[in-house]
Formats: C-alpha cells, sequence, structure tokens
C-alpha cells in the first residue's frame, strides 16, 4: 500500500475503496465493492433494505470491519486501524444521543475527552450549535427536543472534531415527510460550506438525488450504477437501477434490429442502438413522464394513438394508462395539468402519443417479474 | 462536480494486497474489553465450573480420594431410604408445583384481565413471600397448624408435620415466582386476537379455554418447571415442618452436614440437579417461544370491566392475599407472644437472641453484612460482566462462553452449589483455600446462586440501550470506559438498582446454599432460624425470620423511594 | 485474582466496621472450639473464660454432640479444632481411638473427682459436669387428655402415651444416645432392644437435638418429652407448665469433657482453656446448670428438679459404649430411622 501513498496528489481521490468485500458466514454481504470518493464529495449509498449499503459504510469506517480489502482515507491505508484511529465522524439513524446528558455536553462529548481546556471546549460547541440552529437549547436533554433538533444535534457531536469525512446513515428516515424535506436541504448546505467529504446511506431515492453529487446505487452487495443524480436517473445502467430510482414503464420485448425492437405488437425504435442479435428478448423501458403528448406530428419516431384510462389527479399532474389499440401495449403516462387542459385529454378520449427512441432504454435482459 | 465523470473502476482486476484478509488492529478499548471479559470468564469458571467439577469428582470416588466409579450410586440406589424420599419429593413437589401454579394463574388472570380495585396492594402482597426466608412459612404452619396451632381443627386431624404442612410452605413461598412468570406471560396478549374471537360470537368461557390459556401456555410451563426445582431442592421448609417425612434436599443435608459424609451427599446432589437442569432447559424453550408469541403489532389488552367476574375475582385474591397476610401475621404473632401457647402477653423476650442457640445479633449483623457485600460486589460485577459480553466487540467464542456461564446458575440448585463449594475450597491445596470459612465465600455462592436473574436483568436493560452508544464513542475517541461511566451506568440506574435489592433480600434469605458454608465467625441471620427451630426454641427462630423479613421490606421500601427520587430527577431526560 | 480478592478484603473490613462499629482487637489469640454445649451456657463460659484470659478468644463451633463428633472425625486430616469442650466423654474416647488428642494434665488436675477424668495419665480429657436424662411432662396438656404423669422409663411403653412422646435421635444427640445407651446397659441388648422397639410405637418424632424434646413438651406440642435435666429445669423455669420427672429405674448420663486436639498451632491459648475448665471458677459456672460437677463439694441442686440425681445414675460403662457407638447407632437407623426428624 506504501507505494500508493506516494502516488497521492492533488488529484488523488480523498476516499479509495478497493475490493473491499464482507462475508458472514456463508452470506456474502458485499462483494468486492471498488469505489473512489473526491476530497468534498457527497456521495450516497442508495439501494433497498439488504443492499449491502449499510454494511459498506460500516466497512468503510472500520465499525464491522470488511473481509477483505482495502480503504484508504487520504491516502492512507486505513483497513486494519481501530476505529478510535480513525478521522470521521458518524450520526446515525437512531442518533444515538446520550439521553442523560444535556445537548450540548452530547455536542461537546468528543472534545471533553481530549483534555483541552474547558474554555475553548465550551467556545466551540456553542460555536457547532450555532452552526446547526441549537444555541437556545443547548441545557435542554435530548428527549425535550423534537426529532428534527435531535437529528441536528447528533449532526454537531459528529462534526465537533472536525473529522476529514462524515458518515450519515439513514439520518432523515427516523423523521416525518415535512421535516425530512428541511433537513435536506440544511443538511447539503452545511456539508458545502465545511467542504467535508460526505458518504451518506440512504433507501430515499429522493433524498440521494436531491443531496448527492454522486449517487452509488446499490444491489445484492454490489454496486450496480455510480453517477451523478443526473446520470442515474435519466440513463441507468441496469433495470435495477431503472426500476429503483423514479416510476418506469417495464416492457417485454424483442430485438427486431439493433435499433428497433417489436413491444406487445407494437413497434419502436429506440436510441443508442443494442449490440446484440435479432429475436434477443429485451426488457424496455420508459418514464411515465417522457411520454410526449404535445405537438407529436413534428415526432417522426414512434408516434402512436392510443386510448386514455382512468385518470388519477396527484395533484401537480395527472397519471393515466394509455392503451394503444391494436396492440396489447398498456403504456403508464404522467401528463402535465396544462397538457391535459390544453388537449382537452379525458377518459376514453383518443389521443396521439409519441415515445421518443432516446427515451427508451433497452436492457438485454427479460422483465423480473413484479 | 468535479468528480462526476471520474470512471468508476468497476469489476476491474483487484490488486493481489486487496484480496488479502482484513485483519483490524484492536484498539484499547478492545484490549481493555478483551481483558475484561476473559476475567470475567475466569471468575465464573472458578466460582461455579470448578466447584461444581469438584462434586460431580466427589460423586465418583471413595473417602481416601480413590476413583470408585459408580459404587455410591449403586450405594444409594440399593438403600430402600431413596426410593421412599425420591417418591416422597416428587410427591411433595408435583402437589405443590400443581396448587401454586394453579393461584398464581388465578390471581394474575385477575390481575391482568379483570378491572379488579387496588391491583398495586395484591402485587405488593403477593411479593411479600420473597422477602421472607422459605423457613418462616414454615415455622407459622407450626403455630398455625401445630398440635397446639390456632387452627388445628381445620386439618381434621391430619398432622402438619409431614406433606400437607410441606405443600402448604412450599406454596407460600413459591407464589411469588410463578405470579411473575405467569403475570408476565399474561400480559403479553394480544388484544386483536380476543377481539376477534368477541366478534365471532365466542363465549366468555370459550375464549378462555381456545385464547387465554394458550396464550399463556409457555409462561404457565415455564412456571411450572421452576416452581417444581424450586420445591424439589428447597429444604429449609421440609426441614421445619417435615417431620419424618423424608425428602431428598434433607437427604443431602443428613449426609452432609449430619454424617459429614460427603460422598453420598455429592450422590443425592447430583440426583437433584436433574430436574433442575431439565428445567432451565424448558424454561429456556418457554420463553423464546413466548417471545416469538407476541408480534410486534400486537395491541395491549385492556380488560373490560365485568361485574360479576370482577368480584369474584376480587374475593380470590383476597382469599390469597389473606392467606399471604395470614401466614407472616402468625409468625410476627408467635414471636412476640412471651411463652406460647401459655402466655401470649407481647414480649421482645423471643428477640434476646444472644442466649439463644444460632449465633445471637451477631449472625443477624453477619447477615445484614454479608447482604450489603453480596448487593455491592454482585452488582459491579454482574452488571461489568453483561455489559463486556454484549458490548466487546468479535471476541465470540469467549462471549459466548461468558454467557453460557452466565445463565449456568440457574441450573444449579442452591444446595449442590453449596456443596461444591465445600468440595472446591476446603481442599488445603487449593490456592483459595484461605476464602473457606470466611465471609467472602459466602458473598461470593451467594452472588453465584443468584447470578444469572441478575445477568439477565442487566443484558435486558444493556439491550434497550441505543447499540451505537460505543460506535459513537469510538468515532469520537472517547474511551470506552468513560462512556460506561457517563453514559452506560447512568442509564441503566433503575436496573442496576433492581439488581442489587434482588441480590440483597436474596442474601437476607438465602439457606440452601450458604447452610454448608458458614463458620463460626460467619453465622447468618437465616441459618440461625434454622438453628434454633432445631433446638426447639421455635418462638426466637420465628423472631429471627421476622427480623429477616423485616429487613428486607425496609431496603425495598428504601429502594422504592431511591427510584422515585432517581425517576423524578431522571424526570428531564427520560420524559418530554 | 489475588488483587480482587484483596480488595473484596479490604472493604470486608471496612463495611464490618461500618455495620458494627469497631470489633474488639484482633491481637488477641483466637481458638477455635468445638462444642456441643447449650447456646445459652456458652456465654457465660466465654465471659468468665476471656476476662481470666484477656489474651484469648474463644470461637464457638456449636452443634449436636452428633454433628460435632462426625465434624471432628471428618476433619481428622486436617482438624479446623483446637480444643474440643464440652463433648459427650464417649465421643472424646472416640476421638481419642483415632489419636486426635493431646495428652495434658490441666492444672489442678489432682483435685477432679477420679471418675471424671480419662483414666491415662497424662489424662487425654478431663470430665467437666454430667449431664442425665430427664422427661418434660405437661401437666396442662396431660390434663386434657386425662394421661397422668409417667414415674419410669416402663410407663412410656403404655398405649395411653401413643404418639404423645418425642426423643431426641441417638446418631446426632448425645442426650439420645445416653438414654439409649443407659437402656442397653441396665436391661441388657435384647430386652433393651424390645424395649426401644415398644417405646417406639408412642414416639410422634425423633428430634435432632436432645432440647428439642422438652422445649415441645414445653409449648404443649407434645406431652412428654425426653430430654436432660438441665434443658427441663430451663424450660420449667422459663414459664413452661411442665414437671421434670427422673424416672425410677436410673438415669443414663455421660459426661461433658475438655480435650486439647494435637494438631493445634495455638497450644498455649489450648491449654489455658483446658486448664480453666477444670478451675473452680468454671466448676461453679457449671454447677448454675448441673447438678453434678468435676470438682468435688461443688455440686448444687437444680431447682425445678426433684430428687437425688447423682445417687439415680446408672452405673455407666462408658468403654463400653465408646466401642459400640457405631454399631449401636448402625442398629437404631435401621430400625427406627422412618420417624427421625430431618439432619439425623
Amino acid at each position: 500500500m506504501e507505494a500508493q501513498a506516494g502516488a497521492v496528489g492533488p488529484a488523488a481521490p480523498f476516499l479509495r475503496i478497493r475490493g473491499l468485500g464482507k462475508r458472514f458466514g456463508g452470506f456474502t454481504a458485499l462483494e468486492r465493492v471498488d469505489l473512489e470518493i473526491g476530497l468534498g464529495e457527497f456521495v450516497a449509498f442508495l439501494g433497498p433494505s439488504g443492499c449491502g449499503k449499510t454494511t459498506l459504510l460500516r466497512a468503510i469506517c472500520g465499525l464491522d470491519p470488511p473481509s477483505e480489502g482495502t480503504v484508504e482515507q487520504g491516502g492512507r491505508d486505513v483497513t486494519g486501524l481501530p476505529v478510535s484511529a480513525r478521522d470521521f465522524g458518524i450520526v446515525f439513524q437512531s442518533y444515538a444521543l446520550f439521553p442523560n446528558l444535556t445537548i450540548r455536553a452530547n455536542v461537546g462529548y468528543g472534545l471533553a475527552a481530549t483534555g483541552r481546556p474547558k474554555a475553548e471546549i465550551a467556545r466551540r460547541v456553542d460555536e457547532l450549535l450555532e452552526l446547526v440552529g441549537l444555541t437556545d437549547q443547548a441545557e435542554k436533554h435530548p428527549a425535550q427536543l423534537s426529532g428534527g433538533q435531535q437529528q441536528r444535534v447528533a449532526l454537531a457531536r459528529a462534526l465537533a472534531l472536525r473529522p476529514a469525512l462524515l458518515l450519515l446513515d439513514e439520518p432523515l428516515s427516523a423523521l416525518d415527510a415535512r421535516v425530512r424535506a428541511r433537513l435536506r436541504g440544511e443538511i447539503r448546505d452545511l456539508q458545502r460550506r465545511l467542504g467535508i467529504t460526505t458518504i451518506m446511506v440512504t433507501h430515499d431515492q429522493e433524498e440521494a438525488l436531491t443531496m448527492a453529487d454522486r449517487i452509488v446505487v446499490m444491489n445484492h452487495g454490489r454496486i450496480e450504477q455510480v453517477g451523478t443524480p443526473d446520470e442515474v436517473y435519466a440513463r441507468p445502467a441496469t433495470a435495477f437501477v431503472a426500476d429503483f430510482i423514479g416510476r418506469m414503464n417495464f416492457l417485454e420485448g424483442r430485438l427486431l434490429a439493433a435499433d428497433r425492437v417489436e413491444v406487445d405488437g407494437a413497434e419502436l425504435l429506440f436510441e443508442p442502438p443494442l449490440e446484440l442479435g435479432p429475436g434477443a428478448r429485451v426488457t424496455v423501458c420508459l418514464r411515465p413522464e417522457d411520454v410526449v403528448v404535445r405537438e407529436v406530428d413534428r415526432r417522426p419516431a414512434n408516434r402512436l394513438g392510443a386510448v386514455v384510462g382512468v385518470m388519477e389527479f396527484i395533484g401537480n399532474h395527472f397519471q393515466t394508462t394509455l392503451h394503444v389499440p391494436g396492440t396489447g401495449l398498456d403504456i403508464s403516462a404522467d401528463l402535465s395539468i396544462n397538457a391535459v387542459r390544453d388537449l382537452g385529454i379525458g377518459p376514453g378520449r383518443t389521443i396521439s402519443i409519441c415515445l421518443p427512441p432516446d427515451r427508451l432504454r433497452v436492457f438485454p435482459e427479460p422483465p423480473r417479474p413484479s | 462536480m468535479a468528480t462526476a465523470s471520474r470512471p468508476l473502476a468497476a469489476s476491474a482486476p483487484l490488486s493481489e494486497a486487496a484480496a488479502r484478509p482484513v485483519r483490524q488492529a484492536l484498539s484499547r478499548d478492545d484490549l481493555v474489553m478483551r481483558a475484561g471479559l476473559v476475567l470475567v470468564a475466569l471468575w465464573l469458571a472458578i466460582s461455579i465450573v470448578l466447584p461444581v467439577w469438584a462434586l460431580l469428582e466427589k460423586a465418583f470416588e471413595g473417602s481416601e480420594g480413590e476413583f470408585v466409579g459408580l459404587a455410591h450410586f449403586e450405594a444409594y440406589l440399593a438403600s430402600p431410604a431413596l426410593s421412599i424420599s425420591l417418591r416422597n419429593s416428587i410427591l411433595v413437589a408435583g402437589l405443590s408445583t400443581v396448587i401454586c401454579v394453579t393461584l398464581a394463574f388465578g390471581y394474575a388472570w385477575a390481575l391482568t384481565r379483570t378491572c379488579i380495585p387496588a391491583k398495586g396492594l395484591f402485587k405488593a402482597l403477593a411479593a411479600v413471600p420473597i422477602l421472607a426466608p422459605s423457613l418462616l412459612p414454615a415455622i407459622a404452619l407450626v403455630y398455625l397448624f401445630g398440635n397446639q396451632g390456632l387452627a388445628r381443627w381445620a386439618l381434621l386431624g391430619h398432622s402438619i408435620y409431614g406433606p400437607i404442612g410441606i405443600v402448604i410452605g412450599e406454596v407460600f413461598w413459591t407464589f411469588p415466582h410463578a405470579l411473575i412468570i405467569v403475570t408476565t406471560a399474561l400480559a403479553t396478549a394480544d388484544a386483536r386476537l380476543y377481539e376477534a374471537a368477541a366478534a365471532l360470537k365466542a363465549s366468555r368461557a370459550r375464549i378462555f379455554w381456545t385464547v387465554t390459556l394458550p396464550g399463556a401456555r409457555y409462561g404457565l410451563v415455564s412456571a411450572t418447571f421452576v416452581v417444581f426445582t424450586l420445591v424439589i431442592t428447597d429444604f429449609g421448609v421440609p426441614k421445619v415442618i417435615g417431620g419424618s417425612f423424608n425428602v431428598l434436599a434433607v437427604d443431602v443435608y443428613k449426609q452432609v452436614v449430619g454424617q459429614q459424609n460427603f460422598q453420598m451427599g455429592a450422590v443425592v446432589g447430583l440426583v437433584l440437579l436433574l430436574p433442575a437442569l431439565l428445567s432451565f432447559a424448558v424454561d429456556r424453550l418457554a420463553q423464546r417461544r413466548q417471545a416469538a408469541l407476541l408480534t410486534a403489532r400486537a395491541v395491549p389488552l385492556e380488560p373490560k370491566a365485568d361485574p360479576l367476574v370482577d368480584r369474584l375475582a376480587l374475593s380470590f385474591c383476597s382469599l390469597v392475599a389473606a392467606a399471604i397476610l395470614v401466614i407472616l401475621g402468625t409468625a410476627i404473632f408467635a414471636s412476640l407472644a412471651t411463652y406460647w401457647p401459655y402466655d401470649l402477653t407481647p414480649s421482645f423476650r423471643n428477640y434476646d437472641f444472644d442466649n439463644m442457640d444460632g449465633g445471637g445479633w451477631e449472625s443477624y449483623r453477619n447477615s445484614l453484612e454479608m447482604a450489603s457485600l453480596t448487593a455491592l460486589f454482585g452488582t459491579a460485577i454482574v452488571f461489568t460482566g453483561a455489559w463486556l459480553v454484549e458490548k466487546t466487540r468479535r471476541f465470540a467464542a469467549i462471549r459466548g462462553l461468558v454467557q453460557l456461564l452466565a445463565l449456568l446458575p440457574l441450573a444449579i440448585p442452591g444446595l449442590v452449589l453449596g456443596l461444591g463449594y465445600i468440595f472446591f475450597f476446603v481442599e488445603p491445596d487449593n490456592p483459595f483455600h484461605f476464602l473457606y470459612g470466611s465471609m467472602a465465600i459466602l458473598v461470593v455462592c451467594t452472588i453465584v446462586h443468584f447470578y444469572s436473574v441478575a445477568h439477565l436483568t442487566a443484558v435486558t436493560a444493556l439491550k434497550q440501550l441505543d447499540p451505537e452508544f460505543e460506535s459513537v464513542s469510538a468515532s469520537l475517541k472517547v474511551p470506552l470506559w468513560r462512556t460506561f461511566c457517563r453514559v452506560t451506568v447512568p442509564v441503566c440506574l433503575p436496573a442496576i438498582l433492581d439488581i442489587a435489592l434482588y441480590l440483597f433480600v436474596n442474601a437476607m434469605t438465602t439457606v440452601s446454599a450458604v447452610v454448608f458454608l458458614y463458620s463460626p465467625r460467619t453465622q447468618l441471620a437465616s441459618i440461625a432460624v434454622l438453628n434454633m427451630d432445631d433446638a426447639g426454641d421455635i418462638a426466637p427462630a420465628a423472631a429471627m425470620a421476622v427480623m429477616i423479613f423485616l429487613t428486607s421490606a425496609m431496603v425495598r421500601g428504601l429502594y422504592g423511594l431511591a427510584t422515585r427520587g432517581l425517576l423524578a430527577s431522571a424526570q428531564a431526560w427520560r420524559r418530554r | 485474582m489475588t488483587a480482587p480478592d484483596h480488595l473484596v478484603r479490604i472493604v470486608l473490613v471496612a463495611t464490618t466496621a461500618l455495620l458494627v462499629g469497631t470489633r474488639a482487637s484482633q491481637a488477641a489469640t483466637e481458638l477455635t472450639v468445638y462444642t456441643a454445649l447449650e447456646a445459652d451456657q456458652l456465654k457465660a463460659y466465654q465471659q468468665a473464660f476471656e476476662k481470666a484470659n484477656p489474651d484469648v478468644k474463644l470461637r464457638w463451633v456449636r452443634d449436636s454432640t452428633g454433628i460435632v463428633t462426625a465434624k471432628l472425625l471428618a476433619e481428622k486430616a486436617n482438624p479446623q479444632a483446637d480444643v474440643v469442650m464440652g463433648l459427650a466423654a464417649t465421643s472424646l474416647m472416640l476421638l481419642d481411638g483415632e489419636g486426635l488428642l493431646l495428652p495434658y494434665a490441666p492444672e489442678g488436675l489432682g483435685k477432679v473427682k477420679p471418675t471424671m477424668r480419662d483414666p491415662a495419665d497424662p489424662p487425654k480429657w478431663v470430665g467437666m459436669d454430667v449431664w442425665s436424662s430427664a422427661f418434660c411432662f405437661n401437666t396442662v396438656e396431660a390434663g386434657k387428655r386425662g394421661l397422668k404423669a409417667p414415674t419410669s422409663w416402663a410407663d412410656l411403653t403404655d398405649t395411653a402415651y401413643k404418639g404423645q412422646i418425642t426423643m431426641p435421635n441417638p446418631a446426632s444427640s448425645g442426650t439420645g444416645f445416653l438414654m439409649v445407651s443407659a437402656w442397653l446397659q441396665t436391661m441388657g441388648e435384647e430386652k433393651g432392644w424390645g424395649y426401644m422397639d415398644a417405646l417406639h410405637q408412642n414416639i410422634a418424632a425423633y428430634t435432632h437435638s436432645g432440647s428439642k424434646p422438652c422445649r415441645q413438651a414445653g409449648a404443649g406440642e407434645y406431652v412428654i418429652g425426653l430430654s436432660f435435666e438441665y434443658r427441663a429445669n430451663k424450660t420449667k423455669k422459663d414459664g413452661a407448665p411442665i414437671e421434670v420427672i427422673l424416672p425410677k429405674e436410673g438415669l443414663g448420663w455421660d459426661m461433658e469433657a475438655t480435650g486439647i486436639v494435637k494438631t493445634t498451632k495455638k497450644l498455649e491459648a489450648a491449654k489455658k482453656l483446658a486448664d480453666w475448665a477444670i478451675s473452680e471458677e468454671a466448676n461453679r459456672l457449671y454447677a448454675q446448670n448441673f447438678a453434678i460437677v468435676a470438682l468435688p463439694g461443688i455440686a448444687s441442686r437444680l431447682e425445678h428438679v426433684k430428687g437425688d440425681v447423682e445417687a439415680m445414675l446408672i452405673r455407666n460403662d462408658f468403654a463400653w459404649a465408646a466401642a459400640n457407638r457405631e454399631r449401636i447407632l448402625a442398629e437404631w437407623s435401621k430400625r427406627y430411622d422412618g420417624k427421625s426428624e430431618p439432619r439425623s
């Protein structure tokens, strides 16, 4: 490892994870994960429960050491170091605040053990409390605070020793929806301001999409895709990612040509082309919001007539199912209120739709039964 | 977003180094905790495993220490005394168990499923027997139903000295134990089952047989085995009121203390170990099943008022509580009578222990000392041990071992433990021989005797803590002992007090293990009760038993005040 | 583990001081004395001895005769006792047979009645006092049942007394053994066992201790308790409605005696106790409890025991009793153990 340690320059990643694996008896919780995280980056580990994202987080920081692989932090191999010899702060889903200590004592818990002068500790605690906006709650106990406030106490405590790495394990999942939405922004702002490299584990795609610079989508102990929220959403690398992030039409199809697929009797063009022989069974994915209903006649490809099914008003749009007559094709679509009003769309009406070829994602595998 | 486009080295060939298994270096916390855990394991090995092993050995060796195989067992099996004692033991244990568990079930049912008033009072009264040595009910029964008893007529000419007395005494003494188990089982009922049954128009009786009883079945099984074991291994009650009705537990005592025949005592001790081991296994199994019965979504049952049922339940509870009070009251009354039954003017003559057999007031002071030390050291050892088992990272083999050893005393009757202790510590070449005859050996033995329940209490309390406290302190570079002192102990203080009280009260009342271990300088109050009864000084024996009861009750009261004060001061962080 | 144990002992001492206040200084030599004396007698003996010998403290290990004997025999490889005081002479002879006793002639041995010491010179044990059997007869309960007071051993086999008599188990109680020994010596083995078979029919329970039968009779639990004169006297003094009866055929008896355990490491202190045990002061204390003591001329009369105890004692062959003790007890247990109280 020493050989690589010398190679760390400004461009080198802050955290370099190689071949990280974790087994519990015969069960593989983590399968040789490789990942690099840059200095100051905010990365979200996203995936369903049991996908290994928390295992990965705990393996990175040594709380549950990995079975194999290496972790380098700031150019130093930390794989074999005990937790207390590492440099990170962590916020747990439960916050793990010490219930018998005041907020002040909680935030200053790590500082008090360093033997620094009391006045200095008090100054730092004040600073942190101000940072998270809890100055007036300092003398209360955790149980007297709201969930959101507790969350911020945990954050302040984790930041107290100015760690180089901040780990957030499902930090918002214990909160109700409105508080969660507000805290997302707050945490993101704080992270930007401090410039601290941050890893957040979450099962909530919205959280990942709104907060992270990059998302690591995980499944079955493996990384499915790493990319910006944009990339992951718009260009899912696998059917799993496509399914897990956002809503998606999953259609079973048969390849006719490299850029042409037959789905339930309808023939659709897609791009980019797929390097597979004709006749191969594929999965065709399309986001409901990508179904085009306006100015359809200006689009040459994948123009279809469709009968509007039951329309559900969701608040800022309508959800509906479109049936393409003469085929077995049923497509979920999100229609903007605007479009519905302008085009006079209603249940039972037949409309023209377009499925843009660059919006169709075709994966060389049959859809999973769901 | 500079990093966004960095290519991912997904499934690229790994460096050889990366595939090497990871071995995390141990932090100082890890080392300290492992060392602590090893110490706890050693302590348990010396205080449990080796003495029990010494007992096993003893059963197979001759008077000169030579191996004799099963000779003692053959000799014992050949003597008619065994079959009589065994039959007697099973008879009284069986009868006591049936009666005790039935009463406990009724009482628990009334407390959990009806709307009777004064449930708190009834609960408190039912706990009374725990505060007294098992000898107290036996002595009280002499005064109630003996040849000069207040209610001799109630026995219709039968003698209290024998199975009748033993069974009544044992039921009194084991009642709270059964009640706790059955109450827990009934308290975990799921209201939805009852609503469903009621919606199907099932009658109350039908609901009882099809929902209530099956729901509590594991609790009942568990209570049955626990009570059976307690009774078959208790010798306080049969010793005092058994008359010529021999039972196994008394046989051990006769062999060891009466005839100083350690080998034969060991043999009978092993026989007594069997029901205890069986009970232990069944109890573990039943508890696992009972826990599984209660799903996370279960809705707690709120009893509904029903005038007729409530009135019946109230009468039943009143009867049981009255019986408990009568027995306790008789002991107090008899201890205050100047010369039973001819001079009932109250006096404290029977409290003049210094002129009686049994060690006098010093034995009472010794008991206080022993109970205090047991509570002090026992709580510290048990709680720290439980914490180490729960919180030491990895080190699974030793953790598992300690956990197993900590539960072992549950399967070892006090009598057997006490025997093991003599055999182990009496050996002059044992490095711990100096403990023999000291107060320390009584303290150690008593801590171990009651280790399991205390350990389980501590583990339960620790499991309720956030599992990440230790992770947080490690990430904050705070040594774990600091978190242990600043957070774990304060938060678990109610459980810690529970453990201390449990150890104190049991140390005050216990007879079975320490009876083999006391020395003239460490006479104990509970032993004094036994010895005074032996010498025929029954009233002073009752007086000493009452002293033990009052002390336990007082400490129990102090505990109540302490926890209330504690909860009030902790109000700030416990409640919103 | 030594560090924690040290800690245990430190806290032990601290807590002891806390709980009990200051205890007597530990500078004095502490003698471990095995005894079967009654607890209510021990206090007075201890006080008097410790007053005369302030540098020695006594620690009693008290139990009934049978148990103390068994304990001493069981510990013979590693004796814990320094002195045996107030144990039946038959038991001391047994211990002597095992070579456990140190020959020692206490100061003033010459004054002791020759019948009340080991004939060997120097003696292995010296007697203190004589205790003998007596009935405790509850007059109130007898009145209720219309029972006449028994006057002889023979009377006890009357079926009228069925279930109303308790006696000590000879295996555990010296008082029990001296009765059995007396019956076998005075009636002869065969008739003696026959008598006990008949008596057994009337016995309600064989108690562990020699005191309990009298205590029980005193409390009206049973009408007749076969016990010994000291306990009978004391029970009556305590207020029990009993009559103390000396059976006319003669009284079984034994001596309470003192001997030094050979292995003692505190020989000087042990000798002091042995000396004191035959002193006039000690004998006067014995005399408060017993009619017959080791020194001549100190005999007393017990307030409630009517009759000349000394004259009613049977001729007692201690050597025979000691030699046959084990056999007699085995036979007894075989015949009557069923009605024994626990711990026999």
